[in-house]
Parts: structure tokens; sequence; C-alpha cells
């Protein structure tokens, strides 16, 4: 077990060093640069701009700085937002993505293996066709066009709920929150009732009724412990497709969050930001790959031995 | 006697009888037939502007049947004409994914040993990155266009394949037939192309399918943020987030190119699923 943790997270270290370099010099080869776009200026005062961010070095040095300055754990300034750091930019939109992902991903699960259960339990009733319909929405439309939609009906016609923004406290983060996990439930809804089913014809299921447990904790305890395997392994996936969508989510919704940053930073070249973020969702994804591995592998001995 | 099928027909026969499949196909090229061949049906391009409409509304009297937007363009046009777009990126880009992918899951799992490690090495360290930075990355990197955002795209969506591909490889190379034609002095790369291949063509048809709804989306993604195609050419994204901004007055704009996105990404998903059915009865 610690060998297989060992080696994974080796895989992960190894994957975020490759992800900085990448970043890195992708970005500065990109066409254009940081202050290509703002007003004009005298080519002395560009120099100097450029200078005060190091932009005049060579490549190969503004990558050294850049690693030195990681290493204590220091992000740089960024080249857009001039009386700020990455790191300030970051601590003040990550608590509001690091909310609405949290609970898409509470409610994804919580809804999703609910309705895939309902839909194996109750195979070819109302009930498995509302979760199957619910299945195929949440995977072929998109939610840049779901979102905008719920924000006509349940903000703009309705008047529910606050159309975006995070002004509203909690308020603000239902819309955000269901319909990033829409098509998570949709996913886990379907992992969750193909395997349930699967599952439900083991012998070790029919043993565990003759011997005369109850159909209820048969369920609980058999049958949902051989079925949620795939629904874990799933999770990290999930998580990229989360970081995916708080990107389109954050734009829809208005929030000041790290993904519209993220793309906003791209498009305006302002690399230190740029890579911070980079760092930041490389970082989050591995933890999770390598937390859905250890759930496995804690879950399932063949993962562990195999 | 009665007449022998081969595997590939009856999978294909198997594909017929679904009747979700059949439906999507036929509505699929509908969509497709419209926007490869509609804009030639009406006087005007989408980047036409028509300065007495210019925001008009539904109206199937007038030439402009869905209205037009805020610069008098047909939104109809534009939508037909993102369609083509965003349909050959999605077709393309899966059939080169594809491509790429199945030849470098093939080489890797019937070399097998040191060159199988390192490539598979590789690809598991593409796989731990977030795969939006990478697209926006690339797309950046290719300076933007058509071009580029195909590039970028491919670029991230042939590991999936490339891993399917690379297991199937791996049983292959140790079967008798493949020994056969070793000993029989064939090379590697030729057993490559004629065996391994070809072996797998079923696995990759049914995860093929899956990549199109993939690439299309993907499209739709980055044109929608304003890094992939960006006006005045027409995509389904970026025409979608022109409706969003207008949609407090005027959901036309929104719906037209959303429920045509919808529709085709509900097609290739139900005949993704049918073809699945149809080559993998066990997976049912």
């Amino acid at each position: 077990m610690l060998r297989f943790v060992g080696k994974r997270i080796w895989s992960g270290v190894l994957t975020l060093a490759v992800l900085v370099t990448l970043t890195f010099f992708v970005m500065r080869l990109a066409p254009g640069g940081p202050f290509s776009r703002s007003r004009k200026m005298s080519a002395e005062m560009l120099e100097h701009i450029k200078a005060a961010f190091h932009l005049d070095e060579p490549v190969w040095m503004q990558f050294g700085r850049y690693v030195w300055g990681l290493a204590h754990l220091d992000f740089g300034p960024s080249t857009r937002f001039r009386d700020y750091s990455v790191g300030d930019l970051i601590a003040a939109g990550l608590p509001y993505s690091l909310t609405i992902g949290f609970w898409a991903v509470v409610v994804a699960s919580l809804v999703g293996i609910a309705l895939g259960l309902a839909g194996a339990l109750r195979r070819n009733t109302a009930t498995d066709y509302v979760a199957g319909v619910v299945g195929v929405v949440g995977i072929a439309v998109p939610i840049f066009v779901i979102g905008p939609l719920a924000q006509v009906v349940f903000a703009l016609k309705l008047n529910w709920l606050p159309v975006g923004g995070a002004q509203a406290g909690w308020r603000s983060l239902v819309l955000p929150v269901l319909v990033l996990s829409l098509p998570n439930i949709a996913y886990i809804s379907r992992l969750t009732r193909g395997s349930v089913i699967e599952v439900m014809r083991e012998n070790y299921v029919r043993t565990a009724r003759a011997k005369g447990i109850g159909a209820r904790r048969t369920l609980m305890v058999h049958v949902l412990k051989g079925a949620l395997l795939p629904v874990v392994a799933y999770l990290g996936p999930a998580t990229a497709g989360i970081i995916t969508g708080s990107i389109l989510i954050e734009t829809v919704f208005a929030v000041p969050g790290i993904g519209r940053h993220f793309v906003d930073a791209a498009l305006n070249r302002d690399y230190p930001l740029v890579m911070g973020i980079t760092l930041l969702y490389g970082g989050v994804l591995i933890v999770f790959n390598i937390l859905t591995d250890l759930a496995r592998g804690w879950l399932d001995p063949r993962v562990r031995h195999g | 006697m009665a007449k022998s099928l081969s595997t590939f027909q009856l999978q294909m026969r198997r594909f017929g009888r679904n009747r979700m499949a059949m439906v999507s196909v036929g509505l699929l090229l509908l969509i497709a037939l419209a926007c490869f061949l509609g804009p030639f049906a009406f006087p005007f391009t989408g980047e036409d502007a028509d300065f007495d409409f210019i925001g008009a509304p539904v109206d199937f009297a007038s030439p402009h049947l869905f209205g037009t937007d805020d610069f008098g363009r047909d939104l109809l046009v534009r939508v037909l004409e993102g369609g083509r777009v965003s349909l050959t990126i999605g077709f393309l880009g899966a059939v080169t994914a594809g491509v790429i992918g199945v030849l470098y899951g093939a080489v890797a799992g019937y070399a097998g040993g040191r060159t199988d490690r390192l490539m598979m090495g590789a690809v598991e360290v593409l796989y731990g990155f977030p795969y939006v930075i990478l697209v926006i990355l690339l797309s950046l990197l290719f300076g933007g266009g058509n071009v580029a955002l195909f590039a970028a795209i491919v670029f991230t969506l042939w590991l999936t394949p490339a891993v399917i591909v690379r297991a199937q490889a791996q049983s292959l190379a140790k079967r008798e037939f493949v020994e056969a034609a070793r000993a029989g002095g064939m090379t590697s790369w030729a057993i490559v192309r004629e065996h391994i291949v070809p072996n797998c063509a079923s696995v990759v048809v049914v995860y093929g399918s899956l990549l199109v709804p993939e690439v299309i989306l993907s499209e739709s993604f980055l044109s929608f943020l304003g890094i992939g195609i960006k006006e005045p050419a027409a995509s389904w994204g970026n025409l979608i987030e022109t409706g969003t901004a207008a949609m407090d007055t005027d959901l036309r704009l929104l719906l037209l190119p959303g429920v045509l996105l919808a529709m085709v990404l509900f097609c290739l998903n139900f005949i993704a699923d049918g073809l699945r059915d149809a080559f993998d009865p066990n997976e049912r």
C-alpha cells in the first residue's frame, strides 16, 4: 500500500513539474505580450515596465527566477492587476470557486446516487425514465446553455434567485451549484444504475438475502459497497469536469472566482496569474486523482494488489 | 442454407434495429445537410448586415425567417454557418484524434517493454493535466483561428483512444496468429498495420463515436469563452455567448443556436450508445 501511494505521489510531482515548465514556455511562445493591448506608451516607458517585471531578461532566466520564487511560495506580481500579487488574487477568488465546486460535488454525488439507485430498483418504470431523461439531458446539453436558461427562468421571470454575482450570500450560490452539478448528476446516476443492476446479480448478494438479511440492509450494506466502486473511480475525472465547468459557471453567473480570472489572464497574457492558477488547478487535480486511487484501493483489494 | 453474415454485418444489423440510434442518425444527417447546403438558399451570407432589419424579431414573412441580430445579420444563416464549422471540426477532430491515438496505442501495446513504459508514461503525465488549461494554452500558442482551435482540441483528445487501444493491442500481441505472423517474417510495422489495428476496430468505433460530441463541445466551449472562433465568423459557441448578453429581452438569440447544439449532442450520444450496444452486447 505504501509503495502504491509513493508511486502515485511521485508521478503526481512529475506531472506538476512538466505542467509548470510547459505552461511557462507555451505562454512565452504564444504571440502577443502582457502589454501589447494596453494604452499606447513610449518605447522608453515600455522598456521600463518590462524591466520592472523582468520581461527583458532571456526566457530561461525568467524561468529560473519563477521557479526560485515558487520555492519560496512566491507566485509573483500580476501584470494586469498592477497592485496585486498573484497570491492575493487567488486568495480572493478561491473561496468562491471552492464553495461552488465543493457543493456541486456533494449535490452531484447525493442526487446522482439516489437517482441511479431509484432507477435500478424500479427498472422500466416512470422513476427509471425520469432518471434516464435527467441523465441524457445532463450529458447532452452544455452548461453554458442550461445556465443562461436557468437565469432567465428562475431569476428574471420568477424572481426567486439573483441572476449572478456573489452579493446575496447563499442564495446567489444556488443556481451556479445546481447547474454545475447537473452533468455530474447525469454521469453518476448512469454509473450507479448500471453497477447496482450488475451487483444485484452477484452470488454474494443472493447469499446475503438467503441468510435472511432484510432487503433494506442487503441493499445498504452489501449492494451499495460493491456498486459504488465505479462511482468512486469517477471522482477523479469528475474533479477535472468541475474545474472545466467552474470556468464556464463563473463566466455565466459573474462569480468573482479564479476560473474567470484564468481565462482573462490567458487572453491578456498575464503570465504570472496564468501560471499560478495552472499550478493550483494541476495540484488540485493531482491530489484528487491520488485520493481517488487510494479510496479505490481501500474499497477494492484487487486494485491494491493488482 | 441461410446466408452467413460477417461479424460486422451482424453488428450493423443490430445497430439498425436500435430505433433511438436510427432516428438520431436521420436527424443528424438532416441538420448536417441544412448546415452545409442551407446557407446557399439565401441571397445573403451570415456576415452581411441588412440595415433595414436590425434586431428584427422572428417573422416568417420577412426575408429573415428567424430575425436578425444587433448588426442586422440573419440569425438563421449565421446559426447554419456556425453549425458547418462545429460539425466539420467535430468529425475531422474525432477522426484525427482517433487515428493518432490508435497508432500510438497500437505501437505501445505491441512493442511492450521499455518502449511501452515510456510511451504510456508520457500519456499518464498528459492525463494529469487539467484539460481546459491545455486547450486554452495551445489555442493561444497557435495564434487563434480555426486551425489552431482544431490542433488544440486534437492534441488533448487523442489520449483516451491511445489508452484503450494499447490495452487491446497488448492482449493481441500475445495471440497465436500474431506470433505466427512474426515467425513468418512479417516486420513489426506490418504486423501493427495488418493485424493489431484492424482487430481493434470495434473498440475504436465505439469510443471514436464518443469523441465527436466531445470535440464539438470543446469547440463551442472555447468559442463561448471568446478563445475559439471569433466574430465575425459564426460558431454555435460564440452565437450562444451573444445570445446570453441579450437573454433578458430577446431569448431567440440564445435559443436557436443553443437548441441546435443540444440536438446535435443528443443525437451523437444516442448514436454512440447504439454503437456500443451493437458492438459490445455484453456491456448492456
